[in-house]
């Protein structure tokens, strides 16, 4: 028997390919509306953060240090009022063994995958995940394809993601490198189907609960510290499996009053699938081309229900410009001794502005660092981005335009946050809900869900529908 | 005469889909070019750039392009300086009270 994989076909049998390639059955969560029970599917198919720490243990994961950003804590303070300026702790993810904070995230799945007897996994991604299931996969012995979207039509590669494909490599993965397109996605379900793998999806359970631990180890490492509990955790929000995570870890250890901050590089203008585009970035993650689009609308993802859902934890979400980033990647190199980034600097470049708003009795976290090196330097990217036409120079960073020019801050008092209006991003997501549920009406469940989904109350949800023009 | 031997590293392309066939919510610029694949294994017979050929990839998967690339380079590197970022540590240390060394 040949199996139709034209296009339509192949889409055609998502769910069931999914269903194979995660082994979670979504439908027991389910409620028939726009409700699912998102915490009992994180109780059932995750684990606990003992289990994960274990897990974790057995392939080197975790336990990074957490270090004070004593220099940029006393430069912050230089361009704050008098008693403003908060120490700055960050967390150095890049000591995990493929570089970045994603090897919590594989390790589970990649355990899972080895324990439910799978050969093989595979993920669809252009970033640090890829290497960091490729890592995983090594030492536990399974077999691994990594699927990239690298090139543009005259096959020029980002070169941060012909670095990381590299990396992949290196740990012995196969890696599909595929042109711009959201159809990486049907290559990746072909590839399901043909190989039987595990798909170690970025937005399981068992990838969110291994984030967890690295929120539960800023609590205590913070703690042991200080004395106090984190005032502020600064994360870099992509897909927001980062904030989710993050956040449920810092929860767990009991930090009730910890502000959660998510942070992404500004690319508005740009379009993530144009071929176009696509080159004229310098930032391939950490970005509002996927932070905007995946907060309003988690369930975009591969798997049904999303276990990634920022909106449910974010108090507050700020954007920074690419030449903030760069700036301040120079300056934790210059003045701290590490060379990290790019992506982790998103909330470093974030952190630095708005810990000039805090008391000097504080404390901020910047919840990640990044390895770096060949392609994902400035250096790296910033070369490439002239070649490709962008303009770089010196100025105030308000005059940056992503695609055309990265303005580089000439003094660090101009890093700036701008506030994403989460408001407006709740409406957003209750809106996309009605509509992809197809809903006339939202059950008592329904705005229960939605309220803790948004992090608001029951009237809130309700005056939104009400502006939606639903009934309750 | 076949120039590319049996066993050598190598990259090969394809094309996923065509224009035609691609997804229908695309930017016009993505519509107009096919989805492509390059992947890289080694040859499982003799043949010249160009062919139509067969690779075994790292994790012994065969598949079938075309040979466009024999032994493939990481062309990706650290870039040249960039003299918008050269100044930052020096112009920092001056405002921490250093003398900018
Ligand atoms: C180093 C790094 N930081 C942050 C992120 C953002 O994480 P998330 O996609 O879960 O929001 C990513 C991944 O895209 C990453 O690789």
């Amino acid at each position: 028997m040949t199996r139709d994989i034209s296009y339509e076909a192949v889409m055609a049998r998502k769910n069931e390919i999914m269903k194979k390639a995660v082994g979670i059955d979504y439908q027991v969560f389910e409620s028939g509306g726009i409700a699912f029970d998102y915490e009992r599917m994180m109780r059932e198919v995750g684990y606990t953060i003992d289990e994960i720490r274990k897990i974790q243990a057995e392939t080197g994961v975790g336990n990074t240090p957490l270090i004070e950003l004593k220099n940029l804590t006393k430069l912050a303070r230089k361009l704050a009022p008098p008693g403003k300026g908060a120490r700055i702790f960050i967390k150095d993810e890049a000591c995990n063994p493929s570089g970045s904070f994603k090897d919590r995230r594989a390790s589970v799945s990649v355990y899972r995958a080895q324990k439910l007897g799978f050969k093989g996994v595979i993920a669809a991604t252009s970033g640090n995940y890829g290497a960091a299931v490729a890592s995983q996969a090594a030492m536990r012995s399974l077999n691994c394809i990594v699927v990239q979207e690298v090139f543009d039509s005259e096959g020029r590669g980002q070169p941060e993601i012909l670095e990381k494909g590299r990396k992949c490599e290196a740990f012995g993965a196969e890696v599909i490198q595929l042109s711009v397109g959201p159809e990486l996605f049907y290559t990746f379900l072909c590839l399901l189907e043909e190989t039987g793998y595990f798909n170690a999806s970025l937005y399981t359970p068992f990838g969110i609960a291994g984030i967890e631990t690295l929120g539960y180890e800023v609590a205590e490492q913070v703690r042991a510290a200080t004395g106090r509990d984190p005032d502020a955790v600064v994360i870099t929000h992509a897909g927001g499996g980062n904030v989710t995570g993050t956040a449920r870890g810092l929860l767990k250890a009991g930090c009730r009053n910890t502000k959660i901050i998510g942070a992404s590089v500004d690319l508005t203008g740009l379009h993530m699938a144009s071929d176009r585009d696509f080159n004229r970035k310098s930032f391939t993650t950490g970005h509002t081309g996927f932070g905007v689009p995946f907060a309003t609308w988690p369930d975009r993802a591969d798997v049904p229900r999303n276990a990634a859902r920022s909106l449910r934890y974010l108090d507050r979400y700020v954007t920074v410009s690419q030449g903030e980033v760069f700036y301040m990647t120079e300056a934790l190199a210059q003045l701290e001794g590490m060379e990290r980034g790019p992506a982790g600097n998103t909330s470093l470049a974030a952190a630095f502005a708005i810990a000039r708003e805090m008391d000097e009795d504080q404390v901020i976290v910047v919840q990640e660092t990044e390895y770096t090196g060949a392609g994902k330097l400035p250096s790296a990217q910033l070369t490439f981005a002239t070649e490709m036409g962008v303009e770089v120079r010196r100025g105030d960073p308000a005059g940056d335009k992503p695609g055309e020019r990265i303005v580089i801050p000439e003094h660090p008092a101009q890093i700036r946050v701008k506030e994403v209006n989460l408001d407006a991003l709740r409406k957003s997501y209750i809106s996309n809900c009605i509509k992809h549920y197809k809903v006339q009406k939202l059950t008592g469940e329904d705005i229960r869900f939605l309220a803790e989904d948004t992090k608001t109350i029951e009237d809130y949800v309700r005056m939104v529908a009400e502006e939606l023009g639903i009934s309750i | 005469m076949p120039d590319v031997a049996k066993g050598t590293w190598v990259q090969i392309h394809r094309v996923v889909l065509g224009p035609e066939e691609r997804s229908p919510h695309l930017p016009d610029d993505t519509k107009k070019v096919p989805l492509e694949l390059r992947l890289k294994g080694f040859l499982t017979h003799d043949a010249c750039i160009g062919d139509e050929v067969e690779i075994e990839t790292l994790i012994g998967r065969r598949v079938k392009g075309r040979l466009v690339k024999v032994n493939p380079e990481y062309d990706h590197g650290f870039g040249r300086p960039v003299p918008e970022l050269l100044t930052i540590g020096m112009e920092l240390r001056k405002i921490l009270g250093g003398d900018g060394r």
